[in-house]
């Protein structure tokens, strides 16, 4: 492995606007994930309008550190308040907060903070094994591999990720539908614009993100009845004993494998491999009755493996151009603003962004050890902020923001639309998730399609004449049908086990 | 809050009747389950207790009604988009045209639609429109307001009222608190915006 580009990727982040940005990425991350409310995806939408003036390098540092910084700052109110800041912190909160009951929440946020620490660098380093192979495989693959892989991962992100499935997917087919309105890339047709000369050049990625994620999830928060959590005033002794650490260094270490393994699958990501990672230790403990007793592995596991998966789910996107969930997604559309089209060739064609993005991640792992430990008690103190006075401003901020992208009060009537949709869709069980990766993923997939037809001449069948596109189109009916068989199994026996009672 | 799959819908029992209550309440086959690996269970119960404790703070699951019009309005669009698809024009396998994909697309939204109306009864993850979808509303309107005028009298005065409306109102903050806080918060984006990035948005000062 030529080692060189790697070199030059600390080269750039050690530019000190790179430094700063990655820096501001991960305090942002931090507050975000301590702050219940905004969640990081709905965090990185509402900034993409920053990202404009700056290089793109930078703004993926930032926004990558938006990311995995959430992973740290949502184990805080976990362990405090009961309360999960983020979707994957929802198991530590068992022997999290039992630890806290106990004294013991200095412990259990020192764990926690070590464990999502080694977990975030352990993948970091197998990402820099593993992205360049991944893309090097990938470099060759024509319209019909990316057909299938878009897909497969639209699929996968719908039905693995959390929700009702059905809808999920319902979601997707509105986000590659939104995808087509404006001028047919081959036909220069104009599709659904409704004459509207704003929607010719189709819908922008910034409102529908910003909407659906941004104010959608503002408005739907404002019909949740304020909980009267408090947080205690300090937390002492954050730095765990030797004994702690011992007892939890396995669980830690199974914990990165788990969160590296599952991150790399769309769809999986950092909310599933934190509960695999959880089950995972207590089915190996001697003394399962511990755990949501104040098992320190119980904390551990989890925040290990949601480090872990947050990182690895770059894999997918910098190499594959596939976003693997929600946020990977926000940041597709953030890096083809910028004008980089994340694929195979990002590896070999623009090694100081991948590797700069990529080795960035150590610098945001320290720097978010150093916030999470020393200085943890300055996050704790910032859970007293109250949400109503967070809100109009955060509305503020995206509908001014929106407009600046292209100076276009359009932009702002655009966002509102998708903001009452993203409510709607919250409100009546639509994860807008798929919807949003859909429609960044939908324009590539119909081109990749259009031009699979061309080169198969209009017959289908050659999709399967390929290899690659076979057993992913396979992989795609595997995953489309199983939900089905599963519930006729759990079905039949049900009504064997009646027929034994 | 969202909870992993399987864990809060995972009873689809065809038996009960789909009662309102069953998003708040653990599944009713709990005792029936016992054969079956102990400890998976127990994460799984305690994800949905954990589920449970964060509905609480929500509104009810929503009717039969909401859930069958929600379905039949995923029909409505699929059919309209079909509609306009078709018109588009689809080409030929060989040769796609503008409309194929759309048509495609569109094909497979009313299928699902189609599916989500049968299954209608059985889902209880949609919440009921409560009082609290007031203020909502009453949020909406003011980003409506806001846009409306903001090229007549700039952004200062309706950035202020949403301001104002939001603390005071939605959030219930006190008089002084609300107009002290709205004011700073013009005040800051002004001095961010305009005078620090030049942003052209319109201003009035």
């Amino acid at each position: 492995m030529d080692l060189t580009p790697v070199l030059d990727g600390f080269g750039v982040v050690f530019q000190p606007t790179n430094l700063l940005y990655c820096l501001i990425g991960v305090v942002v991350g931090m507050l975000v994930g301590v702050l219940p409310g905004l969640g990081p995806a709905a965090t990185i939408a509402i900034l993409l309008p920053v990202t404009f003036g700056i290089e793109p390098v930078t703004a993926i540092i930032m926004l990558a550190g938006i990311f995995y910084g959430a992973q740290y700052g949502g184990t805080i109110t976990s362990v405090l308040l009961r309360l999960p800041g983020e979707a994957s912190s929802v198991v530590t909160v068992f022997d999290g907060h039992a630890m806290a009951r106990q004294g013991k929440a200095g412990t259990a946020l020192g764990i926690a903070a070590i464990g999502s620490f080694i977990g975030g660098t352990v993948s970091i380093i197998a990402m820099s094994l593993l992205a360049p192979l991944v893309a090097s495989f990938a470099l060759d693959f024509g319209p019909p591999e990316y057909t299938a892989l878009a897909l497969l991962g639209i699929l996968l992100v719908s039905t693995v990720s959390s929700g009702h499935r059905l809808k999920a997917i319902i979601a997707a087919c509105v986000g590659l539908l939104l995808a087509t309105v404006g001028r047919d890339g081959f036909t220069s047709v104009e599709r659904f614009t409704l004459d509207n000369l704003s929607l010719a050049d189709g819908l922008d990625f910034v409102p529908i993100a910003m909407g659906l994620f941004g104010l959608g999830e503002i408005l739907y928060n404002l019909e949740e009845r304020h909980r009267a959590a408090q947080a205690p005033a300090t937390v002492a002794n954050v730095w765990p004993s030797r004994k702690d650490l011992r007892q939890s260094s396995g669980a830690i270490g199974r914990g990165s494998v788990i969160g590296f393994v599952l991150g790399i699958l769309p769809g999986g990501g950092a909310v599933l491999s934190s509960l695999a990672a959880y089950a995972v230790e207590k089915r190996r403990a001697k003394d399962p009755s511990r755990f949501g007793k104040g098992a320190v592995e119980g904390v551990a596991a989890p925040e290990t493996a949601n480090n872990a998966a947050a990182t690895s789910s770059f894999i997918p996107l910098l190499t594959l151009g596939i976003p693997a969930n929600a946020t990977m997604a926000v940041i597709f559309g953030a890096l083809l603003i910028q004008g980089v089209s994340p694929g195979p060739q990002l590896v070999s064609e623009e090694p100081e962004l991948f590797w700069g993005v990529v080795n960035s991640m150590y610098l945001g792992n320290i720097l978010l050890l150093i916030m999470s430990i020393p200085l943890v008690g300055l996050f704790v103190k910032i859970l007293r902020v109250r949400p109503t006075i967070l809100a109009p401003i955060t509305v503020l901020i995206t509908l001014i923001g929106v407009y600046t992208v292209n100076n276009d009060v359009f932009d702002i009537v655009l966002v509102i639309v998708f903001g009452a949709l993203g409510y709607l869709m919250k409100k009546l069980g639509f994860d807008p998730g798929p919807l949003v990766l859909a429609f960044v993923l939908g324009s590539l997939l119909e081109d990749s399609l259009r031009r699979s037809l061309l080169i198969f001449d209009g017959d289908a069948t050659g999709f399967f004449a390929r290899p690659i596109s076979g057993t992913l189109l396979a992989a795609f009916v595997i995953v489309a049908i199983l939900p089905g068989v599963r519930a006729l199994l759990r079905r039949r026996a049900r009504s064997r086990n009646e027929e034994l009672v | 809050m969202t909870v992993p799959n399987g864990t809060a819908r995972g009873n689809g029992a065809d038996d009960d009747d789909p009662d309102e209550d069953r998003a708040t309440e653990p599944a009713p086959d709990q005792d029936g389950r016992g054969t079956h690996s102990h400890q998976e269970l127990d994460l799984d119960e305690a994800v949905r207790e954990l589920a449970a404790v964060e509905h609480e703070y929500r509104p009810p699951a929503a009717g039969a009604l909401s859930n069958v019009l929600t379905a039949a309005s995923v029909v409505v669009l699929g059919v309209a988009a079909l509609v306009a698809s078709a018109a588009l024009g689809t080409g030929t396998a060989a040769e796609p045209g503008p409309g194929t994909w759309p048509l495609l697309v569109s094909i497979l939204l009313v299928v699902l639609g189609g599916a989500l109306l049968l299954t209608a009864r059985r889902t209880s993850d949609a919440e009921k429109f409560s009082r609290g979808s007031l203020l909502v509303l009453a949020g909406l309107a003011t980003m409506v307001v806001f846009v409306a005028v903001i090229e007549v009298v700039g952004f200062e005065i309706p950035a202020a009222l949403l301001c104002f409306v939001w603390l005071r109102f939605l959030g219930r903050e006190g008089w002084r608190m609300s107009v002290v806080t709205s004011l700073g918060v013009v005040v800051g984006f002004y001095l961010v915006f305009v005078a620090a990035l030049a942003v052209p948005i319109p201003h009035l000062f």
